[in-house]
């Protein structure tokens, strides 16, 4: 479904994906695993538009999307769930979902979309009529996934959906991804919670500096004596 | 839910009627009646406020709603100013106005009336708007400001500078005084319920999202160029418009006038108001015109006791004294980024009554 082929994205003179080679299969989860500044993170915005790629091809359904702007990768059904959560804040929870929706036109289409998003953050339709910069962290994660879901997209990127939530909240979070997936949608994550992640995929890529240096089934990879020692602190 | 809505209806009604009853009374419109009209001064700062309320407006459209500052307003007043002025100038006026220079041809015959002119100098503004925008809305922050302050000079030196078409320094006089309060309240009733419909649209709501967060706003599939854009643009046919209505109140105007404390003054109304906040907007326009005209009085010799007291510039120093109080107390203006509601309004009331019984 997603293919990136030797994708090089730079910082200014600073080159943080190097090449970086790595297929999306349809209806799978798929994980990127690694350090901080492994371009994780980078590639995620690359794919979705946010920067600009140096060289190299993002292939969508087999189709050249590389360098498209945002707003046109949202149109083909790729949706991104950024790090560090980012809601509107001066909006309500129901106002962030409908904008989640901006793309869309077909209104039964919406509501209905909406009443699946409410069903599965049964906490987000109670407080559909809070600001969004008062929700506790858990919730505004749960709205920034109940956001991204409501443009009804085919491959859902999600970066760091665990960072900064409490140990009972990232569990909810996995067992929620996992159930996005089991509905039909085709998954990238980025997480730093490697054991979680390579728990929970189908398949995974470990990246260090820019490259890939592992990849394989999560469940082989969490069985690498390497993968053990260095992501996963076992000795 | 029905009653609601009729209740609701009634109270616009009721509203509107006890305006247009205000405004014919002030006018000197009720004089069959035996009444009115009221004081020309006071009428005058009317006017002003009701001006002052679109400029506001309109600015609080880009910098409140939208999050980008922009501090070009008095540029697009100018363009709006002049452009409609000019078109309604009489020829015979034009000629004694263009004495040391003859203005161009065949501009100097024009004469149209002024509403068609008013709405010329809006989409002249417009156009304008866009021009500056298209470059200058891809800057952020501080660069926009920068930028769209540059405008506003170089529309001011041009202004001084064609004098074929401006009469440069010595600007235009004998501009015909169309506008009364109809005018002035009619247009910023119309400009407020327009700002008002767009703000509270899907276009609104993503006007709010690009100023919360543009990285999220873009991946909504927000152009957020595009809102940015469309938003400045109408901002800046508004703002025309208020400097067409403002150069009608005045019937001179120059160059001089549409300098930097202009946009300062419109930008203190909306911070006061409150960004994002359109009837802290309304609010802050009348309080800002009615508290500049007031104290005019501390600029007079002031009788102390023995002592008198004269400090010319006083005036701007108390308001100056008052924004910073309330500033203090209100750190996002009087409304922050709310609506003023009947809920909100009978609220205080209702309240202070059911205490009453429960006494």
């Amino acid at each position: 479904m997603l293919e990136l082929r030797d994708l090089r994205v730079s910082y200014g003179a600073i080159e943080a994906v190097k090449g970086l080679s790595l297929s999306v299969p349809k209806g799978k989860i798929v994980a990127l695993v690694g350090a901080n500044g492994a371009g994780k993170s980078t590639t995620l915005r690359a794919i979705s538009g946010l920067i600009k790629a140096k060289s190299g091809k993002i292939l969508f359904e087999g189709k050249d999307i590389t360098n498209w702007p945002a707003q046109k990768v949202v149109r083909l059904g790729i949706s991104m769930v950024p790090e560090g959560r980012r809601v509107f804040p001066d909006l309500t929870v129901y106002e962030n979902l409908l904008l989640g929706a901006f793309t869309r036109t077909d209104k039964a289409a919406i509501a209905r979309d909406l009443e699946a998003v409410y069903q599965l953050f049964p906490r987000l339709k109670e407080r559909r009529g809070q600001l969004a910069g008062t929700l506790s962290g858990g919730e505004q994660q749960m709205l920034a996934v109940g956001r991204a879901l409501m443009s009804d997209p085919v491959l859902l990127m999600m970066d760091e959906p665990s960072l900064g939530l409490a140990p009972v909240l990232v569990q909810e979070i996995f067992a929620l991804i996992k159930r996005i997936n089991e509905s039909g949608k085709t998954i990238l994550l980025i997480e730093q919670n490697a054991r979680a992640a390579l728990e929970l995929c189908d398949y995974a890529y470990v990246l260090e500096t820019g490259v890939v240096a592992l990849e394989g089934p999560g469940k082989e990879l969490l069985r690498d004596d390497r993968v053990r020692k260095v992501y996963l602190g076992e000795q | 839910m029905s009653t609601h809505a009729n209740k609701g209806t009634l109270r616009i009604i009721v509203v509107a009627a006890v305006m247009v009853l205000l405004l014919a009374w002030a006018q000197g419109d009720l004089r069959f009646i035996g009444i009115g009209p009221w004081d020309a001064y006071f009428v005058r700062i009317l006017n002003l406020a009701a001006i002052n309320t679109i400029l506001a407006l309109s600015l609080n459209l880009v910098n409140g709603f939208t999050g980008q500052f922009s501090l070009g307003h008095a540029g697009f007043m100018a363009v709006g100013a002049y452009t409609t002025s000019l078109l309604v100038m009489t020829p015979q006026m034009k000629k004694v106005v263009f004495f040391m220079e003859p203005m161009f041809e065949p501009l100097d015959r024009i004469c149209i009336p002024f509403l068609p002119a008013l709405l010329v100098g809006g989409v002249v503004s417009c156009v304008f708007g866009i021009l500056v925008g298209i470059p200058a809305l891809r800057l952020k922050g501080d660069y926009l400001a920068i930028a769209t302050l540059g405008f506003a000079e170089i529309i001011r030196l041009i202004l001084q500078n064609v004098r074929r078409l401006t009469n440069g320094a010595l600007g235009l006089k004998g501009i015909p005084q169309v506008v009364n309060l109809w005018w002035t309240f009619g247009a910023g009733v119309a400009v407020f319920l327009f700002i008002r419909g767009f703000v509270r649209s899907s276009f609104g709501r993503a006007l709010i999202a690009i100023r919360d967060n543009e990285t999220a706003a873009e991946l909504m599939g927000i152009d957020v160029f595009k809102h940015k854009l469309l938003a400045f643009a109408i901002s800046s046919f508004v703002t025309g418009i208020g400097g067409g209505l403002m150069a009608s109140l005045l019937t001179t105007i120059d160059p001089a006038m549409f300098k930097f404390p202009l946009t300062f003054q419109i930008l203190l109304t909306v911070v006061l108001g409150g960004m994002g906040s359109l009837s802290g907007s309304v609010i802050a326009a009348f309080i800002v015109t009615f508290m500049t005209e007031f104290l005019r009085v501390v600029d007079e010799p002031l009788q102390l006791g023995a002592y008198t007291i004269h400090v010319p510039g006083l005036r701007m120093v108390i308001f100056s004294a008052l924004l910073v109080i309330v500033v203090v107390f209100y750190p996002r203006g009087l409304m922050g980024n709310k609506e003023l509601t009947w809920e909100s309004l009978s609220s205080p009331v209702s309240r202070l009554l059911r205490r009453r019984v429960a006494s």
